[in-house]
C-alpha cells in the first residue's frame, strides 16, 4: 500500500521538467496548468495518504515506502525512500495544499512577468524539493530537499536578478543559510558516525534505546543540526537574510520564505525529538533561541514601515514560537503552529502582495491608507488573517498560540519566564499587526492622484486563493482545540504516535495544573492582546499625532529599532569586513600565488612532457612493431622469471 | 569420427549473428546501389532479435562442443554489451554511408562478421576457439578500416592495423603453441592442472605461452606498449568504423584477459600482479598525457581510449572475481559513453571529410544545445565526473582494487582521471564558451543517429544513477561445469 507516495513528490518535479525545458516555447495558460496541476495532483495524492493513514491503527500509522536503494556502499546504506507518518503527513498537506493555492494565486500576480515559465519552473523545484524534505525517511535525502529547497529560495529571491538589491538579497540568504547547513551537515556526519545509519527509525530507536538522557554525544548532534535549523527558519544570530528576501515576487516570499521552507527547521527538530528529548541542554538552547528571536524581532516589527518588512520579522517571531514550543518539548504545539501559522501567514503575504498589485508595486504602508473600500475582499481577507495571528479566540491562531503558551508555562521544561516572553511577543505581535491593518486599509488616503486611477481590486485567482486561505486561517484551528475547552483536540491524538517514545522517554510526565491556571493564563494573554490592539487604534486612527510624538519623545530608540538594532552593521563590522580581508589575503597570496603557481607548472610541466612523448608517434610502422618488440620482451621475460 | 554434442539453442544467438551476416552479403548482391540501405535495416533489427535469443539463454550456464564453448552469464552479459555497441553504431552509420557513398552491402555484412567473432571470444572455454573468434573480428576490422577505399588516410590506417595485428596475431599462435606444448591441452579451464604437464619444465612453457597471449592481447587492447597503432588506425578509419573499434574489440580482449589470466591463471595471478600494475599505469600515463596534446579529436578519443584501457587494466593488478565483474560493467559504460561522443562527433563531422580538428567544435553549444549539451555529458562521463555512467563505472573498479589494497594505483588513476579532465573540458571550452563569428556548420538531423543518440545519453545518465538495478555485480567468471 501507499506505492504512490513517491509522486506526490514526483508531479511537481515532472512539472519542473517540462516547464523548465520548453515553458519558454509554451504559451502562459499551458505553463501556468503544468504548474498548477502538478501541485494539484501532488494535493489529491497527499489527501489520498492522509485518509489511507487514518484508516490504519494509530500504532500502525507509519508507512516507510522504499523506492530504490541510492547508495548502497559498504556500511553506508542510504535509500530514496519516504517515510509517511502523522508528521509528515501534515507537513505534506501543508506544503502541497498552501503551495497549490499560491500556485494558483500566481498565475494573477506574475501575469504581466516576461518571464512567467521561469518562475513557474522555480516553484514546482521548490514544492517538489520541499516535498521531498518532508517525507525522506532518512537523513541524507532530508538534507537533498534542505539544500534543493535553499536554492529555489537563492534563485526565487533574485528572480528579478537585473536589480541590484534582489541579487544581492539572493546571495546574501543562500550565504547566511551555507553557515546554517555547515552545521547541520556535520551534525548528519556525527549521527552516521555515532548511529551507523542515517535512517530515521533506525537513529531513532537506536538512541532511546542505547543512550542516556543527558548524553553528550546526542547534545552535540542536536545542537548542531538546530544550527542548521537557525540558518534555514531564520532564528538568532542567523535570521538576518529573510527580511532581506522580501525582495522576492510576494508569492515566492508566501510559499518558501512564510509557510513552508522557513518552517523545515521547526520540521527537522520536531522530527528528531526523540534524540532532542535525550538532550535537556538543547531543548534549553532551543527554547531560549526561539524566545529570544520571538521577542526580538517582534520588536522589530513594530518599526517598518514596508508592508513586506513587517511580515518578514513577524514571520520570523512566529518561528520563534515555534522553536520556543519545541524547547519545551511540546512539538505537537510547534507543528500546530506551524499549520496555522502557515495559514495566515501565507493569507497576509498574498494579501500584502494583492495590496502592492492595487498600488502599482508601492510597499511602503506610508504611501497607503484608507483602502478598505478601494479593494474590499483584499481587506476583508487580511482582516481574518490579522485576527488570526493576534491570537483572537475562536480563530485558527488563537488556539496554537494559546496551546504554546500554555506547554511554555505547564512543561517540565518550560517556566514563567518563557510564557512571559511569549505573551509580550503575542502583545507585540497583535500591536504591529494591526499598525499595518490601520496604516494600509484605514485613514486618510496618502497616495498621489497617479496610483488612485490605477487603484483597482486583484484579479480572480487571487482572490480565490486569499478566500481559501481566510477560510482556513479562520477555522483551521478548530481541529486542535484542548479538552480544557470543550474541544476533542484531534490533532494531539493524530500527532501522538510520533512523540509517543520521546513521551516515554521523558518519565516524569506534565507538572499538572488544573484548567483554572490555564483559563486565568489564557484570560490574560487575551486581555493583553485586546489591550495592545487598543493601543494600535489609539495611535494609529484616532490620534495619528499620538504615533508620531511618541516617535519623537523616543527619538534614539525608534531610530535603533528602526535600524534593526544595527544587527546588520555589526555582522558586517565583525564578520563579514574581516572575512573579506582575510579571503583577499587567502585570494591573492595562498591561491594565485602558491596555489596556482604549483598548478600552473605542474600542468606545464605535463603539457611539456605530453608535447615530448607526442615525436615517439613518428607514423612509421616498423618504428611502432619496434616498441611492439621491446615491450614484448620485458613482458616474456617477466612471464619466464616466475616460478 | 564422432561428432559432439551441440546446444543449438544456446548458441542460437551465434547463429543468428552469424545468419545475418551472410544473409546481408547476400542480400546486398542483388540489391542495386540506391537500395542497399536495405541492409542498415535488416542490420539493426537482426541484432535485436539475436539480443532477445542472449536475453532467452540468461541464466544458462552450460559447456557445448566439448567443453569448448562456454554459455553463462559472464558471456551472456558481454554479448549484451558488443550487442548494443553495435546496434548504436549501426544506428550511425546510417547516415555516415549516406553521406560519404560507402553503400555497399559488405560495410554492415562486416560489421556483423566481426561482433559474431566478439562473440566467439566472449564464450570462449578454449583458446582455439578464442583464436578463431579473434580472427573473425580482427579480419572484418581491418577490412573496415579501409573501406574509404579513395582515401589514402583510410588505406593507409587498414594497413598499418593489419601488418600490426598480424604482428600480434603471431605472438599469439605461438603462445597457444607453447600452452599445448606444455599440457596438451588449450582448454582453459584445464591449463593449469599440475597432472596434465607433458614436459619436466612444463610449467616454464606454460608461462612463456601466457607470456605471449598476454602481448597478443595487451596489443588489441591498445596497451602501452602495444598502443602504438591506435592514433594512426583511429584516425584514418571511417568515423563510424573508429566508434565501432574503439569499442567492442576492446571489450572482447578483456573477456579473454579475464578468463585466460583471472581464471586459468587464477594462482598466479598474485604473482602477475606487478606486470598488469605496471602495463596499467604506463598505458594511463600515456594516454592521458599525450591526448593533451591533441588537436584532432578523433586522435584525442583515440588517446583517451588508450588511458581507458588503463583504467581497465587495474582490475587484473587486483584480479578479484569483483574486479572484473567492475571491469565488465566499466566496459559498458565505457561503449556507451564513448559511442555517444562519436555519434556528436559524426554529426558535426557531417560532410566534410577529415576535418576533426576541436576547433570544428567551436560554437556548437550555443547553436545547437542539444548536441552541446550531449556531447559535455559524454565527455565529463569519460571524465569520470558524477552522476554519469563513467564515474559508476571508474568507482566501482576503484573499490574492487581498493579492496584488495592496491591503494597506490587507485591513486594513480585518479590523477590520471584529474589529467583527463584536462582534454575533456577543453572541448566543452570550445564549444560553450567561444563564439564564433560565423554561422556554424549546417548539421543534419538524421533520424537514426538521433535515436542511438538519446539511447547513449540515457544510457549514460541511467547507469551513473541507478547501477546497481541494472547490471548484475556477481557474475561467475567461468561455467560451472569445469
Amino acid at each position: 500500500m501507499s506505492n504512490y507516495i513517491w509522486l506526490i513528490p514526483a508531479a511537481p518535479l515532472a512539472g519542473f521538467l517540462i516547464n523548465g525545458l520548453f515553458g519558454k516555447r509554451f504559451p502562459k495558460p499551458v505553463v501556468s496548468s503544468i504548474a498548477c496541476g502538478s501541485v494539484f495532483f501532488s494535493l489529491v495524492a497527499a489527501v489520498l495518504a492522509l485518509i489511507e493513514l487514518l484508516g490504519l491503527d494509530p500504532e500502525y500509522r507509519s508507512i516507510e515506502t522504499l523506492l530504490f536503494s541510492w547508495i548502497p556502499s559498504g556500511a553506508f546504506q542510504v535509500d530514496i525512500a519516504f517515510l509517511l507518518d502523522p508528521l509528515s503527513a501534515v507537513m505534506m498537506l501543508v506544503v502541497s495544499g498552501v503551495g497549490f493555492l499560491i500556485h494558483v494565486y500566481s498565475i494573477g500576480y506574475m501575469a504581466h512577468d516576461k518571464e512567467f515559465s521561469r518562475f513557474f519552473t522555480y516553484l514546482n523545484l521548490f514544492t517538489g524539493s520541499m516535498l521531498i524534505l518532508v517525507l525522506a525517511n532518512n537523513f541524507l535525502l532530508l538534507y537533498v530537499g534542505w539544500e534543493a529547497v535553499g536554492l529555489c529560495s537563492y534563485l526565487l529571491i533574485g528572480f528579478w536578478y537585473k536589480k541590484q538589491s534582489a541579487s544581492d538579497a539572493g546571495k546574501k540568504a543562500f550565504i547566511v543559510n551555507r553557515i546554517g547547513d555547515f552545521g547541520f551537515a556535520i551534525g548528519i556526519f556525527m549521527i552516521f558516525w555515532t548511529f551507523g545509519s542515517l535512517n530515521f527509525s533506525q537513529v531513532f530507536e537506536s538512541a532511546a534505546s542505547s543512550f542516556q538522557i543527558g548524553s553528550s554525544v546526542i547534545t552535540a548532534i542536536t545542537l548542531l543540526l538546530f544550527v542548521g535549523a537557525t540558518g534555514k527558519s531564520a532564528q538568532i544570530p542567523l535570521y538576518v537574510w529573510l527580511p532581506d528576501a522580501m525582495e522576492g515576487p510576494t508569492p515566492v516570499s508566501a510559499l518558501i520564505h512564510a509557510a513552508t521552507m522557513v518552517t523545515a527547521g521547526v520540521y527537522m527538530v520536531a522530527r528528531c525529538n526523540v534524540l532532542y528529548t535525550l538532550a535537556p541542554t538543547s531543548l534549553l538552547v532551543v527554547a531560549l533561541i526561539g524566545a529570544a528571536t520571538a521577542l526580538f524581532a517582534a520588536t522589530m516589527g513594530l518599526a517598518q514601515n514596508d508592508i513586506k518588512r513587517v511580515l518578514a520579522y513577524s514571520t520570523i517571531s512566529q518561528l520563534g514560537y515555534m522553536f520556543l514550543a519545541c524547547g519545551v518539548a511540546a512539538f505537537t504545539a510547534g507543528i500546530f503552529h506551524l499549520m496555522t501559522h502557515a495559514f495566515f501567514k501565507a493569507l497576509l503575504f498574498l494579501g500584502a502582495g494583492s495590496v502592492i498589485h492595487a498600488m502599482s508595486n508601492e510597499q511602503d504602508m506610508r504611501n497607503m491608507g484608507g483602502l478598505r473600500s478601494k479593494i474590499k475582499t483584499t481587506y476583508l481577507t487580511m482582516l481574518v488573517g490579522t485576527l488570526a495571528i493576534a491570537g483572537i479566540p475562536g480563530l485558527s491562531g488563537f488556539f496554537s498560540k494559546d496551546e504554546i503558551l500554555w506547554k511554555a508555562f505547564s512543561s517540565e521544561h518550560g517556566g514563567v519566564v518563557f510564557w512571559l516572553i511569549g505573551v509580550v511577543t503575542a502583545g507585540l505581535t497583535a500591536f504591529y499587526m494591526f499598525r499595518l491593518l490601520f496604516l494600509t486599509f484605514f485613514g486618510k488616503p496618502r497616495y498621489d492622484k497617479h496610483k488612485s486611477e490605477h487603484l483597482h481590486e486583484s484579479p480572480r485567482n487571487m482572490l480565490f486563493a486569499l478566500a481559501s486561505l481566510a477560510v482556513l486561517s479562520a477555522i483551521g484551528g478548530w481541529i486542535g482545540i484542548p479538552a480544557s475547552m470543550g474541544g476533542g483536540n484531534h490533532f494531539e491524538r493524530f500527532m501522538e504516535p510520533v512523540f509517543a517514545s520521546s513521551a516515554a522517554l521523558a518519565s516524569h510526565g506534565e507538572n499538572h495544573h488544573s484548567h483554572v491556571t490555564e483559563y486565568l493564563l489564557m484570560t490574560i494573554s487575551v486581555l493583553f492582546v485586546l489591550l495592545m490592539i487598543y493601543f494600535a487604534y489609539v495611535a494609529y486612527i484616532r490620534r495619528p499625532q499620538l504615533a508620531t510624538s511618541l516617535r519623537e519623545r523616543f527619538a534614539g530608540i525608534h531610530k535603533v529599532v528602526y535600524n534593526k538594532y544595527y544587527v546588520d552593521e555589526i555582522y558586517a563590522a565583525v564578520i563579514v569586513r574581516p572575512l573579506i580581508v582575510i579571503s583577499m589575503f587567502l585570494w591573492k597570496v595562498i591561491d594565485v600565488a602558491i596555489i596556482d603557481g604549483i598548478a600552473n607548472g605542474l600542468a606545464y610541466m605535463v603539457q611539456s612532457f605530453s608535447g615530448s612523448t607526442r615525436v615517439m608517434q613518428t607514423g612509421y610502422l616498423r618504428n611502432y612493431a619496434l616498441m611492439f618488440l621491446g615491450g614484448a620482451i620485458v613482458v616474456l621475460a617477466f612471464f619466464m622469471s616466475m616460478r | 569420427m564422432e561428432f559432439p554434442q551441440i546446444d543449438y539453442v544456446a548458441i542460437l544467438p551465434e547463429i543468428i549473428i552469424c545468419g545475418l551476416a551472410l544473409l546481408i552479403m547476400l542480400f546486398a548482391a542483388f540489391l542495386p546501389r540506391d537500395r542497399r540501405w536495405i541492409t542498415g535495416h535488416i542490420a539493426w533489427f537482426g541484432i535485436i532479435v539475436a539480443s532477445f535469443a542472449v536475453w532467452m539463454n540468461w541464466g544458462t550456464d552450460t559447456r557445448t562442443f566439448a567443453g569448448m564453448y562456454s554459455i553463462d552469464l559472464f558471456s551472456s552479459v558481454l554479448k549484451l554489451i558488443f550487442l548494443l555497441g553495435s546496434l548504436l553504431v549501426v544506428f550511425m552509420s546510417e547516415n555516415y554511408i549516406r553521406l560519404h557513398k560507402l553503400e555497399a552491402g559488405e560495410y554492415y555484412a562486416l560489421i556483423i562478421f566481426s561482433l559474431f567473432g566478439m562473440m566467439m571470444m566472449a564464450s570462449a572455454a578454449d583458446l582455439v576457439v578464442f583464436f578463431v573468434g579473434l580472427e573473425i573480428m580482427s579480419v572484418a576490422l581491418y577490412v573496415l578500416a579501409g573501406f574509404r577505399r579513395s582515401d589514402p588516410k583510410s588505406n593507409e590506417s587498414s594497413l598499418k592495423y593489419f601488418l600490426l595485428g598480424a604482428f600480434a596475431t603471431g605472438f599469439i599462435v605461438l603462445g597457444i603453441a607453447f600452452v599445448f606444448g606444455a599440457v596438451g591441452t588449450t582448454s582453459i579451464a584445464q591449463m593449469f592442472d599440475p597432472q596434465q604437464y607433458t614436459l619436466a619444465n612444463s610449467f616454464f612453457y606454460l608461462m612463456v605461452g601466457g607470456g605471449l597471449l598476454l602481448i597478443g592481447l595487451a596489443f588489441k587492447l591498445a596497451s602501452f606498449p602495444f598502443h602504438m597503432w591506435v592514433p594512426d588506425v583511429y584516425e584514418g578509419a571511417p568515423t563510424a568504423v573508429t566508434a565501432f573499434m574503439s569499442s567492442g574489440p576492446k571489450a572482447a580482449a578483456i573477456a579473454v584477459l579475464a578468463r585466460v589470466f583471472v581464471v586459468a591463471f587464477g594462482q598466479h595471478i598474485t604473482q602477475l600482479s606487478p606486470m598488469f600494475w605496471s602495463l596499467s599505469v604506463l598505458t594511463m600515463f600515456t594516454g592521458n598525457l599525450i591526448a593533451i596534446s591533441q588537436t584532432n579529436i578523433k586522435r584525442m578519443l583515440a588517446y583517451s581510449s588508450i588511458a581507458h584501457a588503463g583504467y581497465m587494466l587495474i582490475a587484473f593488478a587486483t584480479g578479484t572475481a569483483e574486479a572484473v565483474n567492475s571491469v565488465v560493467f566499466y566496459l559498458l559504460t565505457y561503449t556507451v559513453m564513448n559511442l555517444g561522443a562519436f555519434m556528436v562527433l559524426l554529426v558535426v563531422e557531417g560532410k566534410e571529410d577529415g576535418d576533426n580538428e576541436i576547433t570544428s567544435f567551436t560554437g556548437l553549444g550555443r547553436r545547437h544545445p542539444f548536441l552541446g549539451a550531449a556531447m559535455t555529458l559524454f565527455l565529463i562521463s569519460l571524465a569520470g565526473i558524477p552522476p554519469t555512467a563513467g564515474f559508476a563505472g571508474k568507482f566501482f573498479l576503484f573499490k574492487a582494487a581498493v579492496a584488495k589494497g592496491q591503494i597506490p594505483l587507485v591513486v594513480i588513476a585518479v590523477i590520471n582521471s584529474l589529467i583527463s579532465v584536462y582534454y575533456y573540458l577543453r572541448v566543452v571550452v570550445v564549444m560553450f564558451m567561444i563564439d564564433t563569428q560565423t554561422e556554424f556548420r549546417p548539421v543534419s538531423y538524421p533520424a537514426f543517429l538521433y535515436v542511438a543518440l538519446v539511447v547513449a545519453v540515457l544510457g549514460t545518465i541511467v547507469l551513473g544513477v541507478f547501477p546497481t538495478s541494472f547490471f548484475p555485480f556477481d557474475i561467475p567468471l567461468l561455467a560451472s561445469g569445469r
